[in-house]
């Protein structure tokens, strides 16, 4: 066994005992201080080897470890875990440990997985380098001078390095696939409602999902199949349903390639790995066809309309009054004291909860939030118009190859254009995943599809096609 | 013209409305009555608890106000120390009709008053301040009671006096008492904040009132205010104010609610609540009579409508009617306990201590309807039960005995009241009654004796 052995397989030697789960969590530690330049982790588990062992001695008694047994696995920092802080690369919570685990932690390591540590992310997942994290930036493993994407940049970047088998991120507007696609691992942003976010840091709580990350598809679907279903803490996963097992192949399946995500003006190294695995979709007997999307034009201002809204109602709560940092309230009033323990946020989370403070205001609300939510609501009709027609949309997961670590810093509206292929599934609430599918001059470039809500299973199913006739 | 603005804490509940806290905090000490979802740590969320749904609901329907057909949640965003998420979930009607209750109107005696909403949202926590050793102030926060379960109803300004409005909270008090939705005794579980406008002028809301009859106080007292200000020539500013409980006085308020911009938006976290028919049909079906109904049900007794008002409209009362009444006697118990017992028992806390019990009335009732004791004496021992409980078939025995002939005396005397006048202009004619009086006792009484008594009760 070595470290990019699939994550069913590791559960699969760990629980016939031809591997211990001490031996794979040794090596994966090992595996993690050697990246330890990368800046992947923000915390390790200090408990990792005992937790394995009790995987190993479950083994030997004959019971039944998990379907994930013995499985290394990273969790996004800003999902709440007990035993290490939780910190969503922020000043503002620094040595901040959750009282509770998320849902998705819980579900984890009750299937066998070992939680190694938590990734480094964008400063509560906004961004998409990993560059905004008060820990520095993440590298990526493929060529440390590359930013990992993001905001789950530690997550992709733990998985391409093999110091995680899967890791947990979230993705807000395309924060697991974004990095998925720029460290060349595959990433799932499943459908609204079929995750806990029970746990999860809320960044804009109305379109984001915890999703899987890993180095193959059916170890996404292994991911899927034990984190999603309803959680009586999450009033959002009512309608959560059992993810198949399997896609019924891609014969005589009909795929729509969005024309506004693949334009003329596609970065040309994205656009022939995006080729390429559109004529193996059509080689599997798909049925390729262009097809328009037209408030994708107008998805990015709406995006960033919503979520700054949502951000700076969900970023209210740190005021440092119940949990936080030490600032002594000595002689402060209230709202000062609020103000001045505030100043700890980073310039992109200041940024967007200014933002958020503005477009939904009074008076300009008509111009900005209600504006964004009517393209929301069309972009949904669109979308749902051409799932009448089509089983799956096809696109490159970001219009750009990876970029070098500090290029885009001083462009934050032109960072928020790479997100225009991936803010669609969530503004729709629909399920999508990134392929990696090629590399231009030796980076990985992915491509993403994307289904109806609900079927995150034979999503996965073409998924694993698609990485199927990738070279 | 004054309305109110209400917030009925749903203290029936076993728990808080997004978590599983409980919702009665009284007593207990200092934020230990908390969860990770009620202080709003990271990564938590609001789990909607389904039976405060339906206990607003019914509140709702009992203003006449019907719940939308789907429910929505929506933050109200502004920071304050007691808020532990620097927001507040609550309801909003921003995409049509989704507040547990829409207009509604209530008919108060004579008056109809307008019901702008009803809405379900969470109580935010309590803050106390501490002056230190050295004069600097120390702010406190206990969140026992943030995220318990509020029901806030709004009135259009619909009521005229503060006595009104009195009534309304009493009437409000009341109704929430008899769904099990609220115990409206326990300390500020219902409070009420209070707009007032004179002449036409901008309207001023007062906070801080602390109990009903505070309310009131604080009502006249602005209104005075308002009146003497117009007098004075000077107009009215629209502004927040504060009842100063110990100065009796309403104080302008240091924070410019105006000012402030919610930034309503949809709360994603709790999914639509649909409000279909089989639904509202089903919490319908639980909910107690309302006291409207009660009333329009009382009336049908013969019972005057003052009366029958009075007596709907106290959910102590209207057990006790309930469980003692039959269509005879119904008349005389709403008598006996809308003048007696609310006589001699004249406040809601004095009622819900006294000793006077269903089994009491019907006894009495059957007493003075047979005739072995008169209205007066079920006066007395009624007042004596209530307070100090006791013996009521030795009381009825002993006043049957010792006014036997005094009651029969006074009843002849009702009941003929010609034979009775024609006794007062003609006094021979006084045998008359005599005889009655005889007949009745079937002439176990002393002539000497009848003929004192009704001469005395002519003299009356």
């Amino acid at each position: 066994m070595d470290l990019d052995t699939p994550a069913h397989e590791i559960a699969g030697m760990v629980s016939a005992g031809m591997v211990s789960a001490e031996e794979v969590i040794e090596r994966t530690l090992e595996r993690m201080r050697q990246t330890e330049h990368l800046n992947i982790f923000i915390s390790t588990n200090p408990c990792a080897i005992s937790e394995a062992r009790r995987i190993d001695d479950m083994v030997r008694t004959g019971s039944d470890p998990g379907r994930l047994a013995g499985v290394p696995v990273s969790i996004k920092d800003n999902i709440c875990t007990r035993t290490m802080p939780t910190t969503c690369a922020s000043r503002m919570l620094e040595g901040y440990v959750s009282p509770y685990e998320a849902t998705v932690v819980e579900r984890l390591r009750r299937e066998g997985a070992i939680i190694v540590g938590k990734t480094n992310l964008d400063e509560f997942a906004m961004g998409l380098t990993t560059e905004f994290s008060v820990y520095g930036p993440t590298l990526n493993p493929r060529n440390p001078r590359y930013v990992p994407g993001g905001s789950s940049g530690g997550s992709a970047a733990s998985v391409a390095a093999g110091a995680a088998a899967i890791s947990m991120g979230s993705d807000t507007g395309g924060s697991v696939r974004n990095p998925a696609s720029f460290c060349g691992v595959a990433g799932f942003k499943p459908t609204y409602g079929m995750v806990s976010r029970y746990g999860l840091v809320s960044y804009a709580n109305s379109i984001e999902q915890v999703g899987p990350l890993a180095r193959t598809i059916p170890d996404l679907a292994l991911a899927m199949r034990v984190i999603a279903g309803p959680d009586p803490r999450d009033g959002t996963t009512a309608g959560a349903r059992p993810v198949s097992d399997t896609g019924d192949g891609m014969d005589g399946k009909r795929i729509g390639i969005v024309e506004q995500m693949a334009p003329d003006s596609l970065h040309r190294g994205v656009r022939a790995v995006f080729e390429r695995a559109v004529s193996g979709l059509e080689s599997l007997g798909a049925i390729c066809e262009a097809v328009s999307l037209e408030m994708v034009d107008y998805s990015v201002a709406a995006y960033y309309t919503i979520t700054s809204t949502e951000a700076g109602s969900n970023l209210a709560r740190y005021d440092n009054i119940r949990y936080g940092y030490g600032l002594d309230r000595e002689g402060y009033e209230f709202h000062r004291y609020v103000t001045a323990s505030r100043d700890r946020f980073g310039p992109e989370v200041k940024r967007r909860i200014i933002a958020g403070g503005f477009v939904p205001s009074a008076g300009y609300t008509g111009r900005y939030f209600l504006k964004a939510l009517k393209v929301k609501s069309r972009l949904a009709r669109e979308v749902n118009r051409l799932f009448g027609t089509y089983d799956y949309l096809v696109s490159p997961t970001v219009p750009v190859p990876p970029f070098r670590l500090g290029e885009m810093l001083d462009d934050p509206v032109g960072l928020f254009q790479l997100d225009i292929n991936t803010v669609t599934a969530n503004l729709t609430g629909k399920p999508a995943v990134s392929v990696p599918c090629g590399t231009h001059d030796g980076l990985p470039v992915g491509v993403q599809l994307m289904a109806d809500s609900f079927r995150d299973g034979p999503l996965l199913g073409a998924a694993r096609a698609l990485e199927g006739i990738v070279p | 013209m004054i309305g109110l603005e209400i917030h009925c804490q749903l203290t029936g509940l076993n728990s808080k409305l997004f978590c599983p806290c409980r919702a009665d905090y009284r007593g207990m000490e200092p934020n230990t009555n908390v969860c990770p979802v009620c202080m709003g740590l990271p990564g938590t969320l609001p789990l909607l608890n389904a039976a405060a749904v339906r206990s607003a609901a019914a509140i709702a329907m009992s203003l006449n106000c019907a719940p939308g057909e789907r429910l929505a949640f929506f933050r109200k965003n502004y920071f304050y120390p007691d808020l532990p998420k620097n927001f507040q979930i609550t309801q909003y009607d921003a995409y049509g009709h989704t507040s547990v209750g829409g207009r509604g109107v209530v008919r108060l005696d004579d008056r109809d008053i307008r019901i702008t909403r009803v809405q379900l949202e969470e109580d935010p926590g309590r803050l106390s301040y501490e002056g230190g050793a050295d004069g600097r102030a120390t702010t406190l926060v206990d969140y026992n009671r943030a995220g318990v379960a509020l029901v806030e109803v709004v009135t259009e300004p619909d009521f005229e006096d503060p006595r009104q409005a009195r009534d309304f909270m009493n009437m409000l008090a009341d109704t929430v008492e008899s769904l099990g939705a609220a115990d409206p005794h326990l300390d500020g579980a219902m409070r009420a904040d209070g707009n007032v406008s004179v002449r036409g002028g901008d309207k001023v809301e007062i906070k801080n009132i602390n109990s009903f009859h505070d309310l009131e106080k604080a009502l006249h007292f602005e209104i005075t205010r308002q009146n003497s200000l117009c007098d004075a020539g000077r107009t009215i500013v629209q502004e927040t104010r504060h009842w100063d409980e110990r100065r009796r006085i309403t104080i302008p308020s240091r924070t410019k609610e105006a000012e402030l911009d919610y930034r309503y938006f949809l709360e994603g976290d709790i999914p639509w609540v649909a409000m279909d028919d089989d639904t509202v049909r089903q919490i319908r079906e639980a909910m107690p009579e309302s006291v409207m109904s009660r009333r329009d049900r009382y009336i049908q007794y013969g019972i005057a409508p003052q009366v029958a008002a009075v007596l709907a409209a106290d959910a102590l009362c209207c057990r006790l009617f309930e469980e003692s009444h039959t269509d005879r006697t119904a008349k005389l118990i709403a008598n006996l306990i809308t003048t007696d017992f609310m006589g001699v028992m004249d406040t809601r806390e004095k009622r819900a201590h006294s000793r006077l019990q269903a089994g009491h009335l019907s006894a009495l009732a059957g007493a003075i309807d047979g005739g072995s004791i008169t209205r007066s004496q079920a006066r007395t021992i009624l007042a004596r039960l209530s307070r100090d409980g006791g013996d009521m078939g030795a009381m009825i025995r002993e006043a049957g005995t010792s006014g036997d002939l005094a009651g029969v005396v006074e009843r002849v005397i009702q009941e003929e009241p010609e034979a009775a006048e024609r006794a007062r202009t003609n006094p021979p004619t006084i045998n008359h009654l005599v005889g009655m009086v005889m007949r009745k006792t079937r002439g176990s009484a002393d002539p000497q004796e009848t003929l004192r008594l009704i001469r005395k009760a002519l003299e009356e």
